[in-house]
């Protein structure tokens, strides 16, 4: 018989649910996004996101349901985001996971949302391990490396800004609308790298980040050339900063990737669906016998589909959470791949 | 009719179950703590102790706020879930008229309140009539003192209602003296799950996707938004 786990994730601004057939196949889907409710204020408020949540959390619970011509007595268990994350808005989804399992006597699952986000690309292909994931997002960049399912290391991590937020903050000096990481790569797309700005590579052989650097970098660089009366364009300056931004996620992913000798890379979150990056990784590596792989950009976003992957995962492991779960915005990765049964 | 009543909408955690218009089991907590973590482990505890199952509920009731608005969403989120996967109608009532009924059969006005902050307090004014209450003045989240002020016009005594009492009592008998009553039964000032469970049997369902909290306050980035738009309109 199929197993079916419903996934819930709230983290964000994004209110989603969906299906999972045997923890690999898309049953149904549905995300509803608030992107048009924040853009007016340039980022997401945490009270709008949440009050979006309540609103909207039975409607997209239903939808994914129907969609999947299933009833709550066909799931298996019901997985849910509980951290990190906004508080209020993961405390909408985690009490809706557990008034549902509750209901209809179901096991619950919480599941961590960058373990989600790694889960997104075993719904397009089996995972082999040794495998390493580079999570990039708005409030992510790790690298994390997988001996197995449901075992995350972490073997790098930003010291200050995720590589999303620093798309974010140059996009706002850039004057562009929100969300702004995707029209810098828009715009890099049509530019030429010709600013030199700064690469943190940090100590030798670490795989950690820090991108405050570059963001502060940037604005100084604009702010100097407005005094020389000297103009660049936003293309070129999209495309310098992202040439630098992409140069050490690609270059410390490879090396990462060659010292642990892993068979797999993913590259996942909001970030993984910037045409720079997905360009640069292909390029660099081409011909080796590391595969490398992407999430659909469909997957690559806050989806729920993600959360049942890596909660089918954590169910066939013999996770189960307690009717006390609680959101947990600070959730630490290694903590969660180590919890109690 | 097997009714659970919820409310997490201010410290005040409670749940209820009666059954056919008899209270069966009830638990509060009057603690500062993350209502999600309670919540679902009480409601667990009072279905075994009662024998009930989820399929056996009728009715869900939850108080809508206002209040902490994470709180609210906590049994909102619950409620409306609870209720939708199982097929049963919801009740929402506000906690502020929840909480005023504590106050029925003292004198003819109640006014319930949580306070809010900055000076400023969730209310509203109900009157008793028969069995039941009646709203006089609308809830509202205003200054306490303007509000104290247009209460005194009324020639009535008023009992006030509210756990944050003690920080606004010497304010209210500045303003009302002898005309404001309060109850000596410090319970009193707690709402009540059962309380909640028993409004809820007379009470229009409604629909679980509609239910949203009753916060009485816009978000502040937004008010500043609309002002922000106001302001342009002018120049
Ligand atoms: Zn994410």
């Amino acid at each position: 018989m199929s197993e079916y786990i419903l996934g819930i994730e709230t983290s964000c601004d994004e209110t989603a649910a969906a299906i999972i057939k045997d923890g690999r196949e898309i049953a149904s889907n549905v995300v509803a996004s608030q992107i048009e409710s924040h853009k007016r204020f340039g980022g997401v408020v945490p009270e709008i996101a949440s009050r979006h949540h309540v609103e909207q959390i039975t409607l997209v619970l239903e939808e994914t349901f129907e969609k999947a011509g299933l009833k709550m007595e066909d799931i298996d268990a019901v997985a849910v985001t509980e951290g990190p994350g906004l508080v209020g808005a993961l405390l909408v989804g985690v009490n809706a996971a557990k008034a549902l399992a509750f209901a209809h006597n179901k096991p619950l699952v919480g599941v961590h949302h960058i373990a989600g986000h790694i889960y997104a690309n075993r719904l397009v292909k089996e995972f082999e391990f040794p495998l390493l994931a580079l999570v990039v997002s708005g409030g992510h960049t790790e690298l994390i490396l997988m001996e197995e399912h449901g075992d995350f290391n972490i073997i790098g991590e930003t010291r200050d800004d995720a590589a999303g937020e620093a798309y974010d903050k140059v996009a706002r000096t850039l004057k562009l609308p929100y969300p702004g990481g995707p029209k810098i790569d828009q715009l890099a797309q049509n530019g030429e790298p010709v600013i030199d700005f700064p690469r943190a590579w940090l100590e030798d052989g670490s795989y950690d980040f820090s991108f405050s650097g570059l963001k502060s970098a940037v604005i100084n660089t604009l702010h100097n050339a407005k005094q020389r009366g000297q103009e660049y364009k936003n293309e070129e300056i999209a495309a310098s900063f992202q040439a630098s931004v992409v140069e050490v996620l690609v270059e410390k992913t490879y090396r990462a990737a060659n010292q642990y000798g892993v068979k797999q890379v993913i590259v996942a979150g909001g970030v993984a669906a910037n045409k720079g990056l997905r360009n640069a990784m292909e390029a660099k590596f081409k011909g080796e016998a590391t595969e490398l792989m992407f999430p659909p950009i469909s997957l690559c976003t806050d989806n729920a589909a993600m959360i049942a992957a890596a909660g089918s995962i954590a169910f066939n492991q013999g996770h189960r959470a307690t009717w006390d779960l609680n959101a947990n915005p600070g959730l630490d990765l290694e903590r969660y791949a180590r919890r109690k049964k | 009719m097997n009714i659970l009543a919820i409310d997490t909408s201010n410290q005040v955690m409670g749940v209820a179950i009666s059954k056919d218009g008899q209270l069966k089991a009830e638990h509060i907590t009057n603690m500062k703590r993350n209502h999600s973590v309670g919540l679902m482990p009480a409601i667990d505890h009072l279905m075994k102790e009662t024998d009930t199952l989820p399929a056996d509920l009728d009715r869900i009731v939850v108080a809508k706020g206002p209040g902490s608005y994470t709180g609210v969403r906590i049994g909102l989120s619950t409620a409306k879930t609870m209720a939708w996967s199982l097929n049963i109608p919801i009740v929402t009532i506000s906690s502020l008229e929840l909480l005023a009924y504590n106050g029925q059969g003292a004198v003819k006005y109640i006014c319930p309140f949580f306070d809010a902050r900055r000076g400023l307090v969730y209310t509203g004014l109900y009157e008793v009539i028969g069995e039941s209450l009646a709203v006089v003045k609308e809830e509202q989240n205003i200054s306490f003192e303007s509000w104290l002020i247009q209460l005194s016009e009324l020639d009535e005594k008023i009992v006030f209602l509210s756990q944050d009492l003690e920080l606004h009592r010497s304010l209210i008998i500045s303003i009302l003296g002898e005309k404001a009553v309060f109850p000596k039964v410090n319970a009193l000032h707690y709402p009540r799950p059962s309380i909640l469970a028993a409004l809820a049997e007379e009470r229009a369902p409604e629909i679980s996707h509609e239910i949203t909290p009753n916060y009485l306050r816009m978000v502040e980035a937004e008010a500043n938004w609309l002002k922000e738009q106001e302001r342009k309109k002018d120049e």
